[in-house]
Protein backbone atom coordinates (compact mmCIF):
# COMPACT_ATOMS: atom_id res chain seq x y z
CA UNK A 1 0.00 0.00 0.00
CA UNK A 2 1.04 3.55 -0.56
CA UNK A 3 2.49 5.39 2.41
CA UNK A 4 2.20 9.13 2.88
CA UNK A 5 5.93 9.34 3.56
CA UNK A 6 6.68 7.95 0.07
CA UNK A 7 7.21 11.40 -1.40
CA UNK A 8 9.97 12.10 1.06
CA UNK A 9 11.76 8.82 0.39
CA UNK A 10 13.12 10.05 -2.93
CA UNK A 11 14.24 13.32 -1.43
CA UNK A 12 15.90 11.35 1.36
CA UNK A 13 17.72 9.08 -1.08
CA UNK A 14 18.77 12.16 -3.08
CA UNK A 15 20.26 13.71 0.04
CA UNK A 16 17.91 16.67 -0.26
CA UNK A 17 16.36 16.58 3.22
CA UNK A 18 17.64 18.51 6.18
CA UNK A 19 19.12 16.58 9.08
CA UNK A 20 15.95 16.51 11.19
CA UNK A 21 13.78 15.20 8.35
CA UNK A 22 16.42 12.65 7.40
CA UNK A 23 16.45 11.26 10.92
CA UNK A 24 12.65 11.07 10.93
CA UNK A 25 12.69 9.14 7.68
CA UNK A 26 15.32 6.76 8.96
CA UNK A 27 13.14 6.10 11.97
CA UNK A 28 10.13 5.59 9.71
CA UNK A 29 12.00 3.22 7.41
CA UNK A 30 12.53 0.73 10.21
CA UNK A 31 8.83 0.11 10.47
CA UNK A 32 7.53 0.67 6.92
CA UNK A 33 8.16 -2.06 4.37
CA UNK A 34 6.62 -0.08 1.52
CA UNK A 35 9.02 2.78 2.00
CA UNK A 36 11.98 0.47 2.53
CA UNK A 37 11.17 -1.22 -0.77
CA UNK A 38 10.81 2.12 -2.53
CA UNK A 39 14.17 3.20 -1.18
CA UNK A 40 15.80 0.02 -2.37
CA UNK A 41 14.32 0.47 -5.82
CA UNK A 42 15.69 3.95 -6.10
CA UNK A 43 19.11 2.93 -4.87
CA UNK A 44 19.19 0.07 -7.35
CA UNK A 45 18.24 2.36 -10.20
CA UNK A 46 20.92 4.80 -9.20
CA UNK A 47 23.64 2.17 -8.99
CA UNK A 48 22.58 0.71 -12.35
CA UNK A 49 22.68 4.18 -13.91
CA UNK A 50 26.03 4.91 -12.34
CA UNK A 51 27.48 1.65 -13.59
CA UNK A 52 26.30 2.28 -17.13
CA UNK A 53 28.30 5.52 -17.53
CA UNK A 54 25.64 7.47 -19.37
CA UNK A 55 27.66 10.65 -19.39
CA UNK A 56 28.49 11.99 -22.84
CA UNK A 57 31.95 13.50 -22.83
CA UNK A 58 32.48 16.53 -25.02
CA UNK A 59 34.50 15.78 -28.17
CA UNK A 60 38.09 17.03 -27.82
CA UNK A 61 37.90 19.64 -30.57
CA UNK A 62 34.84 21.35 -29.08
CA UNK A 63 36.90 23.36 -26.62
CA UNK A 64 38.95 25.08 -29.33
CA UNK A 65 35.84 25.77 -31.34
CA UNK A 66 34.07 27.40 -28.39
CA UNK A 67 37.09 29.47 -27.40
CA UNK A 68 37.53 30.93 -30.85
CA UNK A 69 33.81 31.63 -31.22
CA UNK A 70 33.76 33.36 -27.82
CA UNK A 71 36.82 35.43 -28.65
CA UNK A 72 35.39 36.41 -32.01
CA UNK A 73 32.25 37.65 -30.35
CA UNK A 74 34.13 39.39 -27.55
CA UNK A 75 36.27 41.11 -30.21
CA UNK A 76 39.48 40.03 -28.52
CA UNK A 77 42.30 38.71 -30.74
CA UNK A 78 41.88 34.99 -31.36
CA UNK A 79 44.04 32.31 -29.73
CA UNK A 80 45.82 31.83 -33.05
CA UNK A 81 47.92 34.89 -32.08
CA UNK A 82 49.08 33.86 -28.62
CA UNK A 83 51.94 36.39 -28.43
CA UNK A 84 49.72 39.44 -28.09
CA UNK A 85 47.72 38.56 -24.95
CA UNK A 86 50.80 37.14 -23.20
CA UNK A 87 52.81 40.29 -23.82
CA UNK A 88 49.85 42.37 -22.81
CA UNK A 89 49.63 40.60 -19.50
CA UNK A 90 53.34 40.99 -18.77
CA UNK A 91 53.22 44.69 -19.46
CA UNK A 92 50.03 45.13 -17.51
CA UNK A 93 51.89 44.04 -14.42
CA UNK A 94 54.97 46.12 -15.07
CA UNK A 95 53.68 49.32 -16.58
CA UNK A 96 51.69 52.10 -14.96
CA UNK A 97 48.21 52.87 -16.14
CA UNK A 98 49.18 55.49 -18.70
CA UNK A 99 51.54 53.15 -20.53
CA UNK A 100 48.86 50.47 -20.59
CA UNK A 101 46.51 52.84 -22.31
CA UNK A 102 49.13 53.61 -24.94
CA UNK A 103 49.99 49.95 -25.32
CA UNK A 104 46.39 48.88 -25.77
CA UNK A 105 45.95 51.60 -28.34
CA UNK A 106 49.11 50.37 -30.10
CA UNK A 107 47.93 46.77 -30.07
CA UNK A 108 44.59 47.75 -31.51
CA UNK A 109 46.38 49.76 -34.17
CA UNK A 110 48.69 46.85 -35.00
CA UNK A 111 45.88 44.34 -35.15
CA UNK A 112 44.15 46.63 -37.62
CA UNK A 113 47.16 46.70 -39.97
CA UNK A 114 45.37 44.68 -42.60
CA UNK A 115 42.46 47.02 -43.30
CA UNK A 116 39.04 46.18 -41.94
CA UNK A 117 37.87 45.55 -45.48
CA UNK A 118 40.65 43.02 -46.14
CA UNK A 119 39.87 41.18 -42.95
CA UNK A 120 36.20 41.07 -43.79
CA UNK A 121 36.97 39.75 -47.27
CA UNK A 122 39.08 37.02 -45.72
CA UNK A 123 36.30 36.14 -43.31
CA UNK A 124 33.79 36.02 -46.13
CA UNK A 125 36.00 33.85 -48.35
CA UNK A 126 36.55 31.47 -45.44
CA UNK A 127 32.88 31.36 -44.55
CA UNK A 128 32.04 30.64 -48.17
CA UNK A 129 34.69 27.91 -48.46
CA UNK A 130 33.60 26.38 -45.17
CA UNK A 131 29.99 26.30 -46.29
CA UNK A 132 30.99 24.15 -49.27
CA UNK A 133 32.63 21.51 -47.09
CA UNK A 134 30.66 18.59 -45.76
CA UNK A 135 27.11 19.52 -44.98
CA UNK A 136 27.59 22.98 -43.53
CA UNK A 137 25.86 24.67 -46.42
CA UNK A 138 22.36 24.97 -45.07
CA UNK A 139 20.60 25.00 -41.74
CA UNK A 140 17.27 25.45 -43.45
CA UNK A 141 17.18 23.88 -46.91
CA UNK A 142 14.20 25.16 -48.84
CA UNK A 143 13.51 26.73 -52.21
CA UNK A 144 10.61 28.60 -50.70
CA UNK A 145 11.42 32.15 -49.66
CA UNK A 146 8.51 32.11 -47.22
CA UNK A 147 10.09 29.19 -45.38
CA UNK A 148 13.66 30.46 -45.38
CA UNK A 149 12.90 33.96 -44.14
CA UNK A 150 11.11 33.07 -40.88
CA UNK A 151 13.68 30.34 -40.15
CA UNK A 152 16.43 32.94 -40.27
CA UNK A 153 14.51 35.72 -38.55
CA UNK A 154 13.67 33.38 -35.70
CA UNK A 155 17.31 32.92 -34.85
CA UNK A 156 18.68 36.39 -35.51
CA UNK A 157 18.07 39.80 -34.05
CA UNK A 158 17.09 41.13 -37.48
CA UNK A 159 14.98 39.95 -40.36
CA UNK A 160 16.77 39.50 -43.69
CA UNK A 161 14.86 39.80 -46.93
CA UNK A 162 14.75 36.53 -48.87
CA UNK A 163 13.93 36.82 -52.56
CA UNK A 164 12.90 34.23 -55.10
CA UNK A 165 15.22 34.87 -58.06
CA UNK A 166 14.40 31.78 -60.10
CA UNK A 167 13.06 33.93 -62.94
CA UNK A 168 16.52 35.54 -63.20
CA UNK A 169 18.17 32.11 -63.25
CA UNK A 170 19.28 31.90 -59.61
CA UNK A 171 17.65 29.12 -57.65
CA UNK A 172 17.13 29.53 -53.92
CA UNK A 173 18.53 26.54 -52.02
CA UNK A 174 18.07 27.62 -48.42
CA UNK A 175 19.46 29.59 -45.50
CA UNK A 176 22.11 29.25 -42.88
CA UNK A 177 23.31 31.14 -39.82
CA UNK A 178 26.83 32.42 -39.99
CA UNK A 179 29.12 34.75 -38.14
CA UNK A 180 30.76 37.73 -39.80
CA UNK A 181 32.31 40.99 -38.70
CA UNK A 182 31.88 39.92 -35.06
CA UNK A 183 28.16 39.42 -35.25
CA UNK A 184 25.60 36.86 -36.44
CA UNK A 185 24.75 37.09 -40.10
CA UNK A 186 22.23 35.44 -42.38
CA UNK A 187 23.63 33.40 -45.24
CA UNK A 188 21.17 32.80 -48.06
CA UNK A 189 22.28 30.23 -50.57
CA UNK A 190 21.52 30.37 -54.28
CA UNK A 191 22.67 28.26 -57.19
CA UNK A 192 23.32 28.96 -60.84
CA UNK A 193 24.60 26.26 -63.17
CA UNK A 194 26.00 24.25 -60.25
CA UNK A 195 27.84 27.35 -58.95
CA UNK A 196 26.86 28.19 -55.42
CA UNK A 197 26.39 31.74 -54.23
CA UNK A 198 26.41 32.70 -50.58
CA UNK A 199 24.58 35.93 -49.92
CA UNK A 200 25.54 37.29 -46.51
CA UNK A 201 23.25 39.82 -44.89
CA UNK A 202 23.71 41.65 -41.60
CA UNK A 203 22.64 45.00 -40.19
CA UNK A 204 24.46 48.06 -41.37
CA UNK A 205 26.83 49.91 -39.11
CA UNK A 206 28.18 53.39 -39.66
CA UNK A 207 30.97 53.57 -42.20
CA UNK A 208 29.94 50.60 -44.32
CA UNK A 209 30.29 50.71 -48.10
CA UNK A 210 27.38 51.98 -50.15
CA UNK A 211 28.70 50.01 -53.07
CA UNK A 212 28.50 48.04 -55.11
CA UNK A 213 32.19 47.28 -54.64
CA UNK A 214 33.78 44.31 -56.35
CA UNK A 215 36.61 42.41 -54.71
CA UNK A 216 38.12 38.99 -55.15
CA UNK A 217 40.14 36.69 -52.94
CA UNK A 218 41.46 33.15 -53.41
CA UNK A 219 39.47 32.68 -56.60
CA UNK A 220 36.17 33.86 -55.14
CA UNK A 221 34.43 36.95 -56.43
CA UNK A 222 32.58 39.20 -54.06
CA UNK A 223 30.30 42.17 -54.33
CA UNK A 224 29.61 44.36 -51.32
CA UNK A 225 26.78 46.81 -51.14
CA UNK A 226 24.37 48.36 -48.69
CA UNK A 227 20.63 48.36 -49.09
CA UNK A 228 17.68 49.09 -46.81
CA UNK A 229 19.77 49.27 -43.66
CA UNK A 230 21.66 46.04 -44.34
CA UNK A 231 25.11 45.02 -45.48
CA UNK A 232 25.02 42.63 -48.40
CA UNK A 233 27.90 40.55 -49.69
CA UNK A 234 27.47 38.08 -52.51
CA UNK A 235 30.33 35.60 -52.85
CA UNK A 236 30.79 32.84 -55.40
CA UNK A 237 33.15 31.29 -57.89
CA UNK A 238 30.81 32.62 -60.56
CA UNK A 239 32.36 35.24 -62.85
CA UNK A 240 31.96 38.88 -61.77
CA UNK A 241 29.52 39.69 -64.57
CA UNK A 242 27.07 37.03 -63.56
CA UNK A 243 27.50 37.94 -59.92
CA UNK A 244 26.60 41.52 -60.84
CA UNK A 245 23.46 40.33 -62.56
CA UNK A 246 22.65 38.45 -59.36
CA UNK A 247 23.02 41.68 -57.40
CA UNK A 248 20.86 43.61 -59.85
CA UNK A 249 18.15 40.94 -59.64
CA UNK A 250 18.25 41.29 -55.85
CA UNK A 251 18.11 45.07 -55.89
CA UNK A 252 15.24 45.24 -58.37
CA UNK B 1 34.82 43.42 -24.06
CA UNK B 2 38.17 43.96 -22.41
CA UNK B 3 40.59 41.03 -22.03
CA UNK B 4 40.28 40.85 -18.23
CA UNK B 5 36.53 40.53 -18.43
CA UNK B 6 36.85 37.88 -21.12
CA UNK B 7 39.30 35.99 -18.97
CA UNK B 8 36.82 36.08 -16.11
CA UNK B 9 34.12 34.76 -18.40
CA UNK B 10 36.31 31.92 -19.65
CA UNK B 11 37.49 30.94 -16.20
CA UNK B 12 33.94 30.87 -14.90
CA UNK B 13 32.20 29.04 -17.72
CA UNK B 14 34.67 26.98 -19.76
CA UNK B 15 34.88 24.36 -16.98
CA UNK B 16 31.19 23.61 -17.58
CA UNK B 17 31.73 22.57 -21.17
CA UNK B 18 31.35 18.87 -20.41
CA UNK B 19 28.22 19.44 -18.37
CA UNK B 20 26.82 21.63 -21.13
CA UNK B 21 27.65 19.10 -23.81
CA UNK B 22 26.21 16.19 -21.84
CA UNK B 23 22.95 18.04 -21.25
CA UNK B 24 22.73 19.24 -24.86
CA UNK B 25 23.55 15.76 -26.12
CA UNK B 26 20.76 14.21 -24.09
CA UNK B 27 18.33 16.94 -25.14
CA UNK B 28 19.03 16.91 -28.87
CA UNK B 29 20.06 13.30 -29.36
CA UNK B 30 22.88 14.14 -31.77
CA UNK B 31 26.53 15.02 -31.42
CA UNK B 32 26.56 17.73 -34.07
CA UNK B 33 23.45 19.42 -32.73
CA UNK B 34 24.77 19.24 -29.19
CA UNK B 35 27.98 20.98 -30.28
CA UNK B 36 25.98 23.71 -31.99
CA UNK B 37 23.78 24.15 -28.94
CA UNK B 38 26.83 24.41 -26.68
CA UNK B 39 28.44 27.01 -28.93
CA UNK B 40 25.26 29.04 -29.14
CA UNK B 41 24.91 28.81 -25.35
CA UNK B 42 28.40 30.20 -24.79
CA UNK B 43 27.73 33.10 -27.12
CA UNK B 44 24.45 33.81 -25.35
CA UNK B 45 26.12 33.58 -21.97
CA UNK B 46 28.72 36.07 -23.18
CA UNK B 47 25.96 38.46 -24.18
CA UNK B 48 24.17 38.11 -20.84
CA UNK B 49 27.38 38.05 -18.81
CA UNK B 50 26.84 41.65 -17.77
CA UNK B 51 23.67 40.61 -15.96
CA UNK B 52 25.32 37.68 -14.17
CA UNK B 53 25.78 38.41 -10.48
CA UNK B 54 28.06 35.53 -9.59
CA UNK B 55 25.44 33.48 -7.76
CA UNK B 56 25.40 29.87 -8.94
CA UNK B 57 27.35 29.95 -12.17
CA UNK B 58 26.76 26.32 -13.09
CA UNK B 59 22.98 26.54 -12.70
CA UNK B 60 23.02 29.90 -14.48
CA UNK B 61 24.90 28.49 -17.43
CA UNK B 62 22.94 25.23 -17.62
CA UNK B 63 19.74 27.29 -17.71
CA UNK B 64 21.04 28.90 -20.90
CA UNK B 65 22.07 25.54 -22.34
CA UNK B 66 18.71 24.06 -21.50
CA UNK B 67 16.77 26.92 -23.05
CA UNK B 68 18.96 26.94 -26.13
CA UNK B 69 18.45 23.19 -26.45
CA UNK B 70 14.70 23.60 -26.15
CA UNK B 71 14.57 26.32 -28.81
CA UNK B 72 16.63 24.05 -30.99
CA UNK B 73 14.19 21.16 -30.48
CA UNK B 74 11.21 23.35 -31.20
CA UNK B 75 12.75 24.75 -34.36
CA UNK B 76 14.14 21.56 -35.77
CA UNK B 77 11.45 19.08 -34.93
CA UNK B 78 8.42 21.07 -33.92
CA UNK B 79 8.54 18.63 -31.06
CA UNK B 80 5.78 18.57 -28.48
CA UNK B 81 7.73 19.43 -25.39
CA UNK B 82 5.30 19.03 -22.59
CA UNK B 83 4.20 15.71 -21.19
CA UNK B 84 0.58 15.37 -20.16
CA UNK B 85 0.23 14.20 -16.59
CA UNK B 86 0.13 10.45 -16.77
CA UNK B 87 -2.25 9.09 -14.14
CA UNK B 88 -1.63 5.50 -15.01
CA UNK B 89 2.08 5.65 -14.57
CA UNK B 90 1.74 7.76 -11.46
CA UNK B 91 -0.72 5.46 -9.77
CA UNK B 92 1.03 2.19 -10.32
CA UNK B 93 1.34 0.37 -7.03
CA UNK B 94 4.33 -1.61 -6.09
CA UNK B 95 3.49 -5.14 -7.03
CA UNK B 96 5.87 -8.04 -7.26
CA UNK B 97 9.28 -6.67 -6.34
CA UNK B 98 11.41 -9.65 -7.27
CA UNK B 99 11.35 -9.84 -11.07
CA UNK B 100 11.46 -6.06 -11.47
CA UNK B 101 14.58 -5.81 -9.36
CA UNK B 102 16.24 -8.64 -11.23
CA UNK B 103 15.49 -7.07 -14.59
CA UNK B 104 16.74 -3.75 -13.30
CA UNK B 105 19.96 -5.29 -12.06
CA UNK B 106 20.61 -7.05 -15.35
CA UNK B 107 20.07 -3.95 -17.53
CA UNK B 108 23.04 -3.21 -19.75
CA UNK B 109 24.37 0.20 -20.70
CA UNK B 110 22.58 -0.13 -24.02
CA UNK B 111 19.26 -0.85 -22.31
CA UNK B 112 19.67 2.22 -20.15
CA UNK B 113 20.69 4.49 -23.00
CA UNK B 114 17.67 3.35 -25.01
CA UNK B 115 15.27 3.69 -22.09
CA UNK B 116 16.50 7.17 -21.17
CA UNK B 117 16.42 8.31 -24.78
CA UNK B 118 12.81 7.22 -25.09
CA UNK B 119 11.64 9.22 -22.08
CA UNK B 120 9.82 12.47 -22.84
CA UNK B 121 12.30 15.33 -22.87
CA UNK B 122 11.12 16.97 -19.63
CA UNK B 123 11.55 13.70 -17.72
CA UNK B 124 14.85 13.02 -19.43
CA UNK B 125 16.35 16.40 -18.58
CA UNK B 126 15.33 16.13 -14.93
CA UNK B 127 17.06 12.76 -14.63
CA UNK B 128 20.15 13.97 -16.46
CA UNK B 129 20.43 17.03 -14.21
CA UNK B 130 19.93 14.94 -11.08
CA UNK B 131 21.68 11.65 -11.77
CA UNK B 132 24.40 12.70 -14.19
CA UNK B 133 25.10 16.28 -13.11
CA UNK B 134 24.27 15.82 -9.44
CA UNK B 135 22.34 19.08 -9.22
CA UNK B 136 20.27 19.73 -6.10
CA UNK B 137 16.47 20.02 -6.32
CA UNK B 138 16.84 23.76 -5.91
CA UNK B 139 19.34 24.01 -8.76
CA UNK B 140 17.16 21.86 -11.02
CA UNK B 141 14.20 24.08 -10.17
CA UNK B 142 16.26 27.12 -11.19
CA UNK B 143 17.43 25.53 -14.43
CA UNK B 144 14.03 24.35 -15.62
CA UNK B 145 12.17 27.30 -14.12
CA UNK B 146 9.65 25.34 -12.05
CA UNK B 147 8.93 25.05 -8.32
CA UNK B 148 10.83 22.46 -6.28
CA UNK B 149 7.61 20.51 -5.70
CA UNK B 150 7.21 20.04 -9.42
CA UNK B 151 10.83 18.97 -9.74
CA UNK B 152 10.25 16.32 -7.09
CA UNK B 153 7.13 14.88 -8.66
CA UNK B 154 8.67 14.98 -12.11
CA UNK B 155 11.76 13.21 -10.88
CA UNK B 156 9.62 10.56 -9.20
CA UNK B 157 7.65 9.95 -12.37
CA UNK B 158 10.77 9.95 -14.52
CA UNK B 159 12.33 7.26 -12.34
CA UNK B 160 9.12 5.30 -12.32
CA UNK B 161 9.01 5.38 -16.11
CA UNK B 162 12.64 4.46 -16.48
CA UNK B 163 12.26 1.51 -14.14
CA UNK B 164 9.16 0.46 -16.01
CA UNK B 165 10.89 0.67 -19.38
CA UNK B 166 13.76 -1.43 -18.06
CA UNK B 167 11.40 -3.99 -16.53
CA UNK B 168 9.40 -4.21 -19.74
CA UNK B 169 12.35 -5.51 -21.67
CA UNK B 170 11.66 -9.02 -22.84
CA UNK B 171 13.80 -11.52 -20.92
CA UNK B 172 15.63 -12.43 -24.14
CA UNK B 173 17.11 -8.96 -24.35
CA UNK B 174 18.31 -9.06 -20.80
Amino acid sequence: MACREMDRIEAYADGQLDLGSSLNIEQHLIGCETCAAALEKQQTLRSVMGRASLYYDAPPQLSARIRSAVRRQAKVPAVSRPAAPAAWRWFAVAAPAASIAILVWALVAVSRTPSKGDLLDREIASAHARSLMGDHLMDFPSSNQHTVKPSLSGRLDFSPEVKDLSSAGFDLLGGRLDYLDSRPAAAIVYERRKHLINLFVWPLEAGAVEGPVETSLRGYNMIHWAQSGMNYVAVSDLNPAELQSFRRALQD
Amino acid sequence: MDPTQLEGFEQTFLPYMSAAYNLARWLTGSDQDAQDVVQESYLRALRFFGGFRGANSKAWFLTIVRNTGYSWLQRSQGQELTTPFDEQVHDIEDQSQGPEMELLQSATRQDLMAALEKLPVDFRETLVLRELEGLSYKEIADVIGLPIGTVMSRLARARQRLRQALSDRSPKEA
